[in-house]
């Protein structure tokens, strides 16, 4: 049978596919975090044998990648990782054209990691296979929202009651919008904390609840949770501010921390810059649950894709 | 000049409702046209005499011919976005029977070679083709063409689109010389330093979506400098093309004041698209390339300045930045993707469905900014206008015509449109260019 290369139709996305924590409702959400607690990186469970996982990367990334990977592996599956040095993509293959082809070598999931926001989106109206987005541009990164999500219920009770500052380049980074996403879908009180351009007052308007301030210590003062984000110098470079100022005003040290409520976590989706958005002592600190993330990632990834390929009990 | 290959006949238009907002006519009244002008324009039966052919208007409104000041139809070198035979079809279809096309072609059109290549009947144009010419060489933005060479070879105005003109010695030098011969300078007011990398209008939509957006202010801060330079040159010109911001608008309204100043003697013209009166930023809804355009589509409060000005008289034309492009430069990643969509076919129907319905602009006003509007910012002279002797150029409406717009139907070789599958009130019945009918709705 003759395959067409795509459809020109735009469809909805196929089921268990993963675009982003904005439109997720928070059953999905309890739902995925629920199946993660039941996940065991350390015992194979087959869910998934038989099934042909592509990582189709565009970006380096060594957390996400991998821990999807070692998840995909986990459950069974067969891995293969696509990027784009190294590939047809290099040739000026388009990213529709490297899905239908994907698909027909008989892929049964596709993990995107993309540069562009909106990636994930174009390829799953195009493909009748799940999508999961491993993060696109400024836009989104699902996994890391909820294996953050996972990371905060392993220590904290519930959600209720919560707040929950997240300090530093929020515009840039597609961690934050998750987490604000979901976070405020459970009621948490979210405060972003920035220079106005890292933080603009537009992003107060993302989701509901959300709060826009200028100094870390009114946004750090009695959090449970404090999320710190990677700062890239590159970034300064065309901003007014300077490094110096920023790490006067923003890095999170131990005196501010102390703010905090005295159970509060620090969270930080990695890779850190010791010295610069934090200190090392708080990086290190018994506070500091940042290679707890990356541990969570590895659960919470396996039941993305449990989900994904409808294997969910 | 006309496209009309053999020559037509008289036509008479009987018992139509004719709107001629420069020739103050809002009435009952019969056309005749004969030998590609106007005969004859009475009360209905009064015109004696046979036609070869009559045409019943009964029910329908008759107007002047449209124009469209802002076309891309991409010839010469993008024939596989569209041609000139093709985009001239989708204007009839669209009710217009004149087209302003932009030089950013491959190559620019930056010589009367181009220009006159062009108006050539080989290129198969079913309406009028106005040419718009490069202002500066391969719209590099550092040296000006030859405008009288340019205007001698037919083009009405001159720009940049695409490629905004920022330095003031040029933008100034180009709006001198288009003063000694009374010809426009159209700017694509886009201050370029603040839109690098930018793929929407800045807002809640593109920080929700992570896009990077082009600040409003952009816009605004190069019509403002426009203007002041146009202020300071005796007798200049400048059109300021798809404006869509609230701020732009203020700087407009600051030129058109000078013309009650007896020391300031500049035209500010400007025109506003179908889309930026219809959509919104958050339209884009997740990523939709066909609503990704340049200018962007803007906030609530741009969009209602313009609905404002659309009526008030302070814009002067309806134009649809008409911008085919194939699938595969649509279809691609949002940042990616071409800007620009088709809107020839839909920009009456959206201008009755949303100006004339939803925001109550008179009938009149609406055919004011298809027509005498346009005719006076370019000054193209005999259009725009049904008196006697003018150019027979009309186009026939149903205003109450219910219709549903399919892109798949569409004349144009493009498809992308915002508007596939949209309901519209109102519809183009028959386009006549030259005296004969180019397009008859089924």
């Amino acid at each position: 049978m003759m395959q067409r290369l795509r459809s020109y139709a735009m469809n909805k996305p196929a089921r268990g596919s993963l675009l982003g924590i904005e439109h997720l409702e928070s059953k999905e959400i309890l739902g995925l975090l629920k199946l993660a607690r039941r996940m065991n990186p350390l015992r194979a469970r087959p869910l998934l044998r038989n099934k042909r996982i592509v990582l189709l990367f565009y970006e380096p990334s060594t957390r996400t990648r991998s821990s999807f990977e070692i998840a995909a592996k986990t459950l069974g599956a067969i891995t293969t990782l696509v990027q784009a040095s190294g590939s047809s993509i290099e040739k000026g293959e388009s990213l529709l054209d490297t899905g239908a082809t994907l698909r027909a070598v008989g892929a049964d999931a596709i993990v995107l990691r993309h540069p562009r926001a909106g990636a994930p989106h174009l390829l799953a109206k195009h493909l009748d296979i799940p999508v999961i987005n491993a993060g696109d541009g400024m836009h989104e990164h699902p996994s890391q929202a909820l294996l953050d999500a996972f990371t905060i219920l392993k220590h904290k009770k519930s959600f209720k009651g919560l707040q929950v500052a997240i300090i530093g380049d929020i515009y840039h980074s597609r961690v934050a919008r998750s987490a604000c996403h979901l976070l405020t879908k459970f009621g948490v009180k979210v405060t972003l904390c920035g220079p106005p351009e890292f933080v603009p007052e537009v992003a107060a308007t993302l989701a509901p609840g959300l709060r826009v301030s200028r100094h870390p210590e009114e946004a750090v003062r009695g959090a449970d949770v404090i999320m710190l984000l990677r700062l890239q110098k590159e970034r300064l470079a065309g901003q007014k501010i300077r490094l110096q100022d920023y790490i006067a005003h923003y890095q999170l040290t131990p005196s501010r921390l102390k703010l905090a409520k005295r159970d509060a976590i620090v969270m930080h989706p990695g890779p850190i810059i010791r010295g610069l958005e934090l200190t090392g002592e708080v990086a290190d600190g018994p506070q500091s649950a940042i290679l707890d993330e990356v541990h969570n990632g590895v659960p919470t990834r396996m039941a993305i894709l449990a989900r994904a390929v409808g294997k969910t009990k | 000049m006309t496209n009309v290959k053999s020559k037509p006949g008289s036509i008479l238009i009987k018992g139509g409702h004719v709107i001629d907002p420069a020739a103050k006519i809002n009435a009952l009244m019969d056309v005749l046209l004969r030998d590609s002008r106007v005969a004859e324009i009475a009360l209905p039966n009064k015109i004696r005499g046979g036609a070869d052919e009559k045409f019943d208007a009964c029910g329908l409104i008759v107007a002047p011919g449209f124009i469209d000041l802002h076309v891309h139809l991409r010839e010469p070198g993008q024939s596989y976005k569209e041609t000139i035979a093709s985009g001239t079809a989708a204007a009839a279809a669209g009710g217009f029977t004149s087209v302003c096309t932009m030089p950013n072609t491959a190559p620019v059109v930056d010589t009367d070679e181009w220009v006159g290549w062009l108006r050539d009947p080989e290129r198969g144009a079913v309406v009028n083709v106005f040419p718009i010419a490069a202002a500066t060489r391969s719209s590099r933005g550092a040296t000006l063409t030859d405008f009288a060479a340019l205007q001698r070879a037919g083009a009405v105005a001159v720009t940049d689109d695409g490629k905004p003109i920022l330095d003031d010695e040029i933008m100034r030098a180009a709006l001198r010389l288009g003063a000694e011969l009374n010809l426009p300078v159209v700017q694509h007011a886009e201050d370029t330093r603040l839109t690098e990398r930018c793929s929407m209008h800045e807002g809640p939509t593109s920080f929700r979506l992570g896009l990077r957006g082009m600040p409003a202010s952009a816009e605004a801060s190069v019509v403002d400098r426009d203007v002041t330079l146009a202020q300071q040159v005796r007798e200049s010109r400048l059109h300021v093309a798809h404006l869509s911001t609230s701020d732009a608008l203020k700087a407009v309204r600051r030129g058109k004041r000078g013309l009650h100043n007896a020391r300031v003697t500049c035209r500010v013209t400007c025109e506003v698209t179908p889309h930026h009166f219809t959509l919104l930023d958050e339209d884009v809804g997740e990523y939709n390339t066909n609503f990704k355009m340049n200018p962007p589509l803007r906030s609530a409060s741009d969009r209602e300045a313009i609905l404002v000005a659309l009526a008030d008289g302070t814009v002067d034309a309806i134009a649809t930045d008409h911008a085919p492009h194939a699938m595969h430069e649509k279809e691609v990643e949002f940042e990616r993707a071409a800007f620009g969509i088709t809107g020839l076919e839909t920009a009456l129907a959206l201008a009755l469905t949303k100006l004339h319905r939803e925001h109550k602009i008179p009938l009149t006003r609406i055919v004011e900014l298809f027509t005498a509007g346009p005719a006076r910012a370019f000054d193209l002279r005999e259009r725009g206008s049904l008196v006697r002797d003018n150019f027979a150029d009309v186009t026939i409406f149903d205003p109450k015509k219910r219709w549903t717009f399919e892109a798949a139907g569409s004349r144009s070789l493009s498809r992308n449109t915002p508007f596939d599958g949209s309901q519209f009130t109102g519809k183009v019945v028959a386009t006549i260019v030259g005296g004969k009918i180019v397009y008859r709705a089924d």
